[in-house]
């Protein structure tokens, strides 16, 4: 049987790699289809069990029985009969298969928390039939594998559009980000619909769900640092409106000529209230407090759904034809009023939700490159290219539901850019649909002297020139080995002193973060009840010898949270050679728990903050990047002037106001702030915020700070901008966008 | 435009902190357990830590690389002499020191003075300031006992104790150099020109000290103690050194405490009046300050300190200074500040010496002072030397007493006991400045030089004579000068009333600004803020009743029968400085001649004056004052009509004859009492206009 698992395997890639593999030359095709196979089928090893070293944390260790079984329970009538599976089930299961590690399926073992694959997914698991489970998924994702390019046999597949009929729709299940967003995720809060904190009868707080690896869990020491932080009460409540009243929102304005020809190019559209009002929000707090509140304000007057780079094109030619405004819309994560309808716009609104584009179209693997419709969000697209044994490496917090389109439309940074780059440094083609049509390069050079970039008009364009449809990314094989760390710092300078060494010796592991003393206990917070009193020993043991016996203020300290990537032996040489470092600067290493409770934060502070505006508490984070030596001043002033302005706002309680180093580059750093108060008793909160936010703002700018450093500027920070880029420099972007679009069709007014 | 009634201006309560050491031990005191708080809790920095952090700061790095790339000198070298500089500069506070001053200045204090009066709400907030931002000390300067006081009082109420930047003059007196260093004094050079290497020294140092919050910093905006009891113009220099670590990020904030100084009889009285007259200020040495042990014979009344609202940097700066002007720049490269900072800093500088004025307790006899004046002028004017009848003189002080009441003047006047006996006791504090025969008080004519003066040849001619005559009026002058600022604006506009030609308010408006910046070296005033000034002074004149605005077709202001007295004693406060700026523009018209340089002027101007006082041709003689010759010199210099030229002689003056003369004519005008027929002088006056502008 494992012979046959074997052709079926080499077989799927071999089809799977068709387009690379006729470009390949010099090479006998059998020989490179075998070559091919094994080297995945490798690594496809490897990286299982690097995980699995990771998940019980003790290092390398040899595939559990469980995972080497898997090929061997092979069988199931969903194998027999590939048909019956559209051809995209195998790409979405794999992801359920990623996410195998989540503390359902592992018991009590600690399992990695990694982003992209181990934190999410829209399969539940249920404990009992987890391996049987786990089999069939594994089947469905080979099964994929052989089905997926079946009828394609030509290298035209990139161009052409998905089914757009009864397979899609009976697929629509297994995505990541169905059509109706509603499916699965909240109307007024971030994330998926069944995962949110709550405190339950007895005041603990839990978070709900199965996806995460806090799903399900009991956090007790929440309830304590948010009373104390926050002066909130669990007894004063201000819930949201439950439920969507699609009476609130305004009839749509339809362009009924433009609606006509849409329907006969026969892209998917809506005027469903629900749908529209998905799309016309992102996450900054004004957005979400309106929802909230049940307020609705001006939202797009249709949705259309282009499943592929034709479509757009069609789609843009007839909203130049009938003047309309259009506003692409990608995963719906914008922090920066992006998405807000300009109040002043007259024309028909329609949304350009690009998440249906969401197929890797190919991957080369002789130039570790792969070619991804720009509507995919980060975890599908690491999800799938895992699954071939690559990754791009490009993990920005929002990765769950962010895309590929608005990473490149707004500059954007994942967390691990020390090894594998920001968006920029990814990007080796980049497709755009312009209302003067697309702009492309003519090749896939790594670099070229032609002038300006012209990628650079497109990357932070933010929606004013055209959608990005799709994007040729660099790819890497998947690293080895991964393992966390962290280090803890007496205080927040030698932290910083410590960080700058390491970006001087270039010698930053994929992530490096510090949090601030604030968010040290914050974290600490969030730590989930242990079941072992061993556990909670050491941990006291712990404490008691940094602040013991090193002596270490508890109200001072901070931490460092690290993450290595490589293979085994050269991450532990890294390893040794931070921790060094960090020794030189007082830190002290506190373990890889730590650590990776400090990335997990990234992850579900989204979701703390609608808990904490179930009970009158609001909060933001927002980033900047700033030279080093002057890291230390921005965030002792900016947190300074937080505090400070909630004071002269009649806010009654200290607001917390917090920071951490997220970033490291040769010349500065990325800092990102975060900042909540309790709003009760305060008449327009939402004001409030808003004003502290902007004097936040301006507090960066005055020390040097940057307006954004990945966010972007939207509507939000727009009043900032020529101020940042200087007259001349609006001037140049201007001149841009009126050649691109002169009649102002990507009409959302970001950016100028 | 509106105003805020400056009589509403809330003030807190004074405590008197000498009465407490009055009843009880002051060893007990000065060894008692003394631990303040500091900024957010810092530990406090050793003095050769601190120095190390300056020394190896990137500022001074950068200096040294520049001054060794400019000279070829090693390194090695400059860095000694940064280290020897330091050395020189440094404070070494030691709380040993301070308990040791603690317990002498305790016994002093008790002998000269009747209490010590601090405004204990200013402290409280003083303290909160401290523990929250880095704090500056901003203290009036009328007394070499002024940093002694301000370190005594923050001792006493358990404040952190200043670090004091000082005068190089100090270190001239060796033990007491070394006293006073130990105390938290730092010293520091007069001048330093061009000298980058002893800047940036300094400035780091004073900055590492206030970003760290180690200790307060203190020091004088005025620069030196003002002889004259009149606000001297701020000096920018520290102030901007102060400010810079707010500028460039590196702290949220700094707060400036203005705290204001007043005594009731200034140590330094008659040394002052000498100085000002030509008689050289003995240097300072030990034993000078021994032979002034004299003076603890004496009562010198009470002092009122007055710590004013802490004002944040942060605060002031809001939409003036844009703070990302150094984001192209790393920080610690010296730059001189852009012309908006300048700006910035100089209109905070002169806000801060106005709120050190503002809350300066004015004494009964600082009105005494400028009622008895007036008076021997006008005796003087009629040859008749009579003085004041006491009874005259109480009635007025009463009536200067409302007056300046409702112009905001921060008096402490017992209004419990009858105004004869506050006179009275006022006159008897300064007995020595007066002569009272048969009910009638005058200032003293036969005064032997003060109380300060001992050993005098006795009087040989008519010049000694009026010498001495000018050291009692100067006295005098310097405490009527301490109510200026309280009658300054309506004193610019009762001038510019009586001037103009017409009673429209533009005219009127015309001939304030022209006056307000002719004196603008003279006194405190905003740079820029003519009109708000002109509205205030017309806002007190008319709220007084001493003018009418009255509003038919052109806005016409008109003065009130009762408002003549009033206009009256406004205008005569400014007499004495009219007089004086034109007789400096006639001596420099008739009398300059190409060689005249800067170093030269005083004396030549002050022999001048004294022929013209002898003549009688002149009527103040409170003229004679160097710092009004200064003021004029400089304001002339401002205008242009005096040039300095880089000579032979350094300092060459160069005068514009035509534009003197012309100045003159337009102060003569204003100066002359009876109201000439002259028609749109002023208006028709090209260099009018210049002025005004």
């Amino acid at each position: 049987m494992e012979n046959v698992v074997q052709r079926l395997l080499k077989c799927s890639t071999s089809t799977f790699f068709q387009l690379h593999i006729v470009n390949c030359t010099g090479l006998g095709e059998e020989g490179v289809k075998a070559a091919v196979a094994t080297s995945r089928l490798e690594r496809g090893k490897l990286r299982r069990r690097t995980r699995a070293a990771v998940e019980t944390g003790v290092g390398h260790r040899e595939p559990g029985p469980r995972t080497r079984r898997c090929p061997q329970i092979a069988f199931c009538p969903a194998f027999c009969d590939p048909d019956s599976l559209p051809p995209r089930v195998g790409w979405i299961a794999a992801g359920a298969l990623a996410s195998i590690p989540t503390p359902a399926a592992h018991g009590s073992a600690p399992s990695i928390h990694k982003h992209g694959s181990s934190m999410a997914s829209n399969s539940s698991s249920s404990g009992g039939s987890d391996r049987q489970r786990i089999a069939q998924q594994r089947l469905r994702i080979i099964a994929g594998h052989l089905q997926r390019p079946a009828g394609d046999d030509s290298a035209l597949l990139a161009a052409e559009c998905k089914d757009q009929g009864s397979k899609s729709d009976a697929s629509s299940e297994e995505k990541t980000v169905p059509r109706r967003r509603q499916e699965i995720m909240k109307w007024n809060g971030w994330g998926y619909s069944d995962s949110r904190f709550l405190f339950n009868k007895k005041g603990q707080a839990e978070f709900t769900g199965k996806r995460y690896k806090l799903s399900g869990m009991i956090i007790p020491g929440l309830k304590e640092w948010f009373e104390g932080t926050f002066g909130a009460n669990l007894q004063h409540k201000s819930p949201a409106t439950p439920i969507l009243n699609s009476s609130a929102v305004r009839p749509p304005t339809l362009n009924e000529a433009f609606v006509e020809e849409l329907k006969s190019t026969g892209v998917p559209f809506s005027h469903d209230a629900e749908d529209r009002v998905f799309r016309a929000y992102g996450h900054c707090v004004h957005e979400i407090f309106a929802l909230r509140e049940g307020r609705i304000g001006r939202v797009p007057d249709l949705v259309v759904w282009p499943n592929c780079h034709n479509d757009v094109v069609k789609i843009v030619e007839l909203a130049c034809k009938h003047n309309v405004c259009l506003i692409p819309y990608g995963g719906g994560t914008s922090v920066s009023s992006a998405l807000e309808c300009p109040s002043e716009e007259t024309r028909s609104i329609v949304s350009l939700d690009t998440s249906q584009m969401n197929r890797i179209l190919w991957i080369d693997e002789k130039n570790l490159t792969a070619h991804v419709e720009a509507g995919i969000v980060g975890q599908d697209l690491e999800r799938l290219l895992n699954e071939s044994g690559y990754c791009t490496g490009h993990e920005p917090d929002s990765m769950e539901f962010s895309s590929l389109g608005g990473w490149v439309a707004t500059r954007a940074s994942g967390m691990k850019k020390n090894i594998y780059g920001n968006i920029e440094d990814l990007v080796v083609h980049i497709k755009m649909v312009t209302p003067r049509g697309v702009i492309e390069k003519s090749c896939q050079g790594p670099r070229m002297s032609t002038g300006p970039d012209v990628h650079h008009f497109i990357l932070g364009s933010e929606g004013t020139l055209g959608v990005v449809t799709e994007v040729t990314m660099k790819i890497r094989p998947m690293p080895e080995y991964q393992k966390y760390g962290s280090v803890v710092f007496p205080n927040f300078e030698q932290g910083v002193a410590c960080l700058r060494e390491v970006a001087k010796q270039r010698c930053a592991p994929a992530s490096i973060r510090l949090m601030d003393n604030e968010q040290f206990k914050f974290g600490h917070a969030l730590k989930p009840q242990v079941s072992s009193i061993f556990t909670s020993f050491l941990d006291g043991l712990k404490k008691i010898y940094i602040t013991k016996f090193k002596g270490f203020d508890p109200n001072r300290l901070c931490v460092a949270t690290l993450l290595f990537e490589g293979n085994r032996e050269k991450v532990l040489q890294h390893e040794k050679q931070v921790y060094d470092i960090a020794a030189k600067f007082g830190g002290l290493a506190a373990g890889e728990d730590n650590g990776q409770r400090g990335y997990m934060l990234t992850f579900v502070i989204a979701y703390l903050r609608d808990l904490g505006m179930d009970y009158y508490v609001m909060g933001e984070s927002f980033e900047t990047s700033v030279p080093w030596d002057r890291v230390l001043d921005i965030c002792q002033n900016v947190k300074a002037r937080i505090v400070h302005e909630c004071k002269e706002r009649g806010v009654q309680f200290t607001p917390l106001s917090t920071c951490r180093v997220t970033q490291t580059y040769d010349a500065g750093a990325c800092v990102y702030f975060y900042f909540g108060f309790n709003y009760r008793g305060l008449s327009d909160p939402v004001h409030v915020y808003e004003q502290v936010e902007h004097a936040a703002r301006e507090e960066i700018l005055a020390n040097g700070g940057s307006l954004s450093h990945h966010h972007g500027v939207g509507k939000l920070r727009k009043e900032w901008m020529s101020e940042t880029v200087s007259n001349v420099g609006i001037g140049m972007l201007k001149s841009v966008k009126d050649y691109v679009d002169p009649n102002n069709i990507f009409g959302n007014r970001n950016l100028f | 435009m509106q105003h805020r009634d400056p009589m509403l201006q809330k003030r807190d309560e004074f405590e008197d902190m000498l009465e407490e050491r009055r009843n009880s031990s002051d060893l007990r005191y000065a060894l008692r357990c003394y631990t303040p708080v500091l900024y957010k809790g810092v530990t406090p920095c050793t003095a050769g830590a601190l120095k190390n952090m300056v020394l190896q700061s990137a500022q001074i790095h950068f200096v040294i690389g520049q001054v060794s790339n400019e000279t070829g000198r090693a390194v090695d070298d400059i860095q000694e002499e940064a280290s020897a500089i330091l050395e020189e500069m440094a404070h070494s506070l030691q709380l040993s020191t301070v308990r040791f001053f603690a317990f002498t200045l305790s016994k002093v204090f008790k002998t000269l003075f009747r209490s010590i009066c601090v405004n204990e709400e200013g402290i409280q907030r003083l303290q909160q300031a401290i523990q929250e931002h880095p704090v500056v000390l901003l203290p009036s300067h009328r007394s070499y006992m002024d940093f002694l006081l301000m370190s005594y009082i923050l001792y006493t109420y358990d404040l952190a104790l200043p670090v004091i930047a000082a005068g190089m003059d100090f270190m001239g007196m060796k033990f007491v150099g070394e006293m006073l260093r130990m105390s938290g004094a730092f010293f520091i050079r007069r001048s330093f020109g061009g000298d980058k290497l002893y800047w940036a020294v300094f400035s780091e140092y004073v900055k590492t000290m206030l970003k760290n919050g180690f200790a307060p910093v203190e020091f004088f905006l005025e620069g030196t103690r003002s002889r004259t009891s009149k606000s001297l113009t701020p000096k920018l220099g520290l102030l901007n050194i102060a400010m810079d670590p707010f500028l460039k990020g590196e702290v949220f904030d700094v707060h400036l405490v203005p705290v204001s100084i007043s005594y009731e009889r200034i140590l330094e009285e008659a040394l002052y009046a000498r100085e000002l007259l030509g008689v050289p200020k003995p240097k300072e040495s030990t034993s000078g300050l021994f032979k002034a042990r004299k003076v603890l014979s004496e009562d010198y009344g009470s002092i009122h300190v007055y710590f004013g609202q802490p004002v944040s940097v942060r605060r002031l700066s809001q939409g003036k200074v844009d703070r990302g002007q150094f984001n192209l720049t790393p920080r610690h490269i010296p730059k001189r500040p852009s012309e908006e900072i300048h700006s910035f800093v100089n209109d905070s500088a002169y806000g801060l010496v106005r709120a050190q004025e503002e809350n300066m307790v004015l004494k009964p006899w600082v009105l005494l002072a400028s009622l008895l004046l007036q008076n021997h002028h006008g005796d003087q004017a009629s040859g008749r030397a009579r003085g004041m009848a006491l009874d005259e003189l109480t009635e007025q002080a009463v009536w200067l007493r409302d007056l300046s009441r409702q112009y905001g003047a921060f008096l402490h006047w017992p209004d419990h006991v009858p105004p004869p006996e506050v006179v009275s006791s006022s006159l008897s504090l300064h007995r020595g400045l007066l002569t009272i025969t048969e009910g009638r008080v005058q200032l003293a004519s036969e005064q032997a030089g003060g109380p300060a003066g001992p050993g005098e040849p006795p009087p040989v001619g008519p010049e000694e004579e009026l010498l001495r005559q000018a050291v009692t009026v100067l006295s005098c002058v310097s405490y009527r000068n301490q109510a200026l600022h309280v009658f300054l604006r309506p004193a610019l506009l009762a001038s510019a009333v009586h001037a103009a030609s017409s009673s429209g308010k533009q005219e009127i408006f015309n001939s304030f600004s022209f006056l307000r910046n002719m004196f603008s070296n003279e006194f405190i005033l905003c740079p820029g803020a003519t009109v708000q000034d002109f509205e205030e002074a017309c806002f007190l004149l008319v709220k007084t009743g001493a003018l009418q605005v009255s509003q038919q077709e052109v806005v016409e202001v008109v003065v009130t029968e009762r408002g003549h007295r009033t206009l009256a004693f406004l205008t005569s406060v400014l007499d004495p400085f009219l007089q004086g700026y034109q007789v400096v523009c006639r001596f420099l018209s008739e009398e300059a001649n190409e060689a005249l340089t800067e170093k030269q002027f005083v004396p030549t101007v002050r022999k001048f004056i004294i022929k013209r006082l002898l003549a009688g041709r002149l009527r103040y003689t409170e003229v004679l004052s160097s710092d009004l010759q200064k003021n004029a010199l400089a304001a002339l210099l401002r205008l242009g009509a005096v040039r300095k030229i880089k000579g032979a002689e350094p300092g060459t003056l160069k005068v514009n004859k035509v534009m003197v003369h012309s100045l003159e004519d337009a102060l003569v005008w204003w100066d002359s009492h009876e109201l000439p027929g002259l028609d749109n002088k002023i208006n028709n006056n090209p260099l009018m206009d210049a002025a005004v502008k």
